[in-house]
């Protein structure tokens, strides 16, 4: 079972409906037990960092998803939820779980829009299996006004270029986290979902 | 680099896709759901679903359809029409929309786009823009107008200064819809998407004259729009993505493939 973690995001339904098209067994769910005794994890997120870490903190998941990370269990991070593991973010000052090293820095004033909404491509930096077969062409859809940025290179899998590089997709350990939304990439996202429901937590 | 997003606009009512020119005639083209499922297989980058329900009671038809169409496709799509209430837009994001647009309930109460921006997020809040070309005057002064009920009704607010306050009452991206150019299939009003997409930060989403793919080449490259909303060139069958796409690509312009 897969436990996408409740606290209130707006897309927990969208992966909810992307994990069942893939026949895959799934519980929104803020309950402690219930998340510790998930095979897989999912972070998901959409909205400000600031109101989501007050959520996160008034429900306990902080110390949560620690335990998960602790526990080894495959844990993926979805759009804020990927910013949220970092330390912090220049949104709202907030300070994050720190499961990886680094902050959600804001987009440079550079003509480009904000937020960088839309399809956009990777470039893999590091092999990992859950970005495996996928074609090397193949977009995601983003929306954010913040990227991610970790301060050891080594946690970087993908990076996409929008006015600047940034990190992507990071991964460390039983922890990968997409700044995309897979859940609403098509047929390259459902891959990635996929691939997580059958991923072992080792790089 | 980041695709320019093409965009299918579906006009339902009661359920049904229809495909209106200027507004009137509307005349049932199909089923919703399966349509939207055609286009997503087909590589259609977002797609945005019309509510042109007239009554009030009958509303609860498109949430059924946001609902299916959501169990369906895995790529974003938008809610339009009728939405007036933090209320209305809650019911379209559950049901699976990811953005919710907002038309004349904006123009009527313009802090709906800061409680809605406040409640789910800048990126789900769409500000929908009809305007029409006019005399510039004093109270008009970039010479665009936006109007209400399908271009019908004048509101006496100009279209630029209506843009600006829109993004900076928290709207994320703004849909804008040339009513002088809707439903004539002889392209997009060049000059009114790039005065607004120049102004504003936020991504613009050109409206209304599509029907051929060098429209969409026009619009992206001379009026710098980031998106282009498609209808009656896809739904009567004159072009398909593919299509549309191969052309653009062609011409320079990032475009997704269908992988």
């Amino acid at each position: 079972m897969i436990a996408i973690i409740d606290y209130n995001a707006g897309n927990l339904r969208s992966v909810e409906r992307a994990l069942r098209h893939l026949g895959l067994e799934c519980r929104i769910t803020r309950d402690r037990s219930e998340i510790l005794a998930a095979e897989r994890v999912i972070f998901p997120g959409v909205g400000a960092a600031g109101r989501a870490m007050d959520t996160i903190i008034a429900y306990g998941i902080d110390t949560v998803i620690g335990e998960v990370v602790e526990l080894k269990t495959p844990f993926l991070g979805i759009c804020l939820g990927t910013q949220i593991i970092l330390e912090k973010s220049e949104e709202d000052s907030a300070q994050c779980l720190g499961i990886i090293g680094g902050m959600a820095r804001k987009f440079p004033r550079m003509g480009e829009k904000i937020p960088h909404m839309g399809w956009n491509t990777l470039k893999v930096r590091a092999d990992h299996p859950v970005l495996r077969g996928l074609d090397p062409d193949a977009q995601f859809y983003f929306v954010h006004s913040y990227y991610p940025d970790p301060s050891e290179k080594g946690d970087v899998i993908a990076e996409t270029f929008y006015g600047i590089s940034f990190a992507s997709v990071l991964g460390r350990g039983n922890v990968v986290a997409t700044q995309f939304h897979p859940e609403k990439s098509g047929r390259p996202g459902l891959k990635i979902l996929e691939n997580f429901s059958r991923w072992n937590g080792k790089m | 680099m980041l695709s320019k997003r093409i965009i299918i606009c579906l006009d339902v009512r009661e359920g049904k896709t229809t495909k209106g020119i200027k507004f009137m005639g509307n005349v049932d083209i199909g089923d919703p759901v399966s349509m939207a499922k055609q286009y997503y297989e087909q590589g259609v980058d977002e797609l945005v679903f019309y509510d042109i329900t007239a009554s009030h009671e009958k509303r609860d038809i498109m949430i059924d359809v946001v609902d299916k169409v959501a169990q369906n496709i895995f790529i974003p799509f938008s809610v339009g029409g009728g939405i007036r209430s933090l209320d209305d837009m809650y019911r379209a994001l559950d049901a699976g929309a990811e953005k919710i647009s907002v038309n004349s309930a904006a123009v009527l109460n313009p802090d709906i786009i800061a409680q809605g921006a406040r409640q789910f997020g800048n990126q789900c809040i769409v500000l929908g823009m009809d305007a029409k070309q006019v005399e510039k005057s004093r109270k008009i002064p970039s010479g665009y107008e936006v109007v209400i009920n399908g271009g019908r009704t004048p509101m006496g607010i100009d279209a630029l200064a209506w843009a600006l306050e829109a993004q900076d009452l928290g709207a994320g991206e703004i849909c804008l819809n040339s009513i002088d150019a809707d439903g004539t299939n002889e392209g997009y009003e060049l000059r009114l998407t790039a005065l607004i997409s120049h102004s504003v930060g936020i991504p613009v989403i050109a409206s209304g004259g599509a029907g051929k793919p060098e429209h969409l080449r026009d619009v992206f490259i001379e009026a710098d729009a980031d998106a282009a909303l498609i209808a009656s060139m896809v739904h009567y069958g004159w072009y398909t993505l593919k299509d549309i796409k191969t052309y653009l690509k062609a011409q320079g312009i990032p475009v997704r493939d269908v992988i």
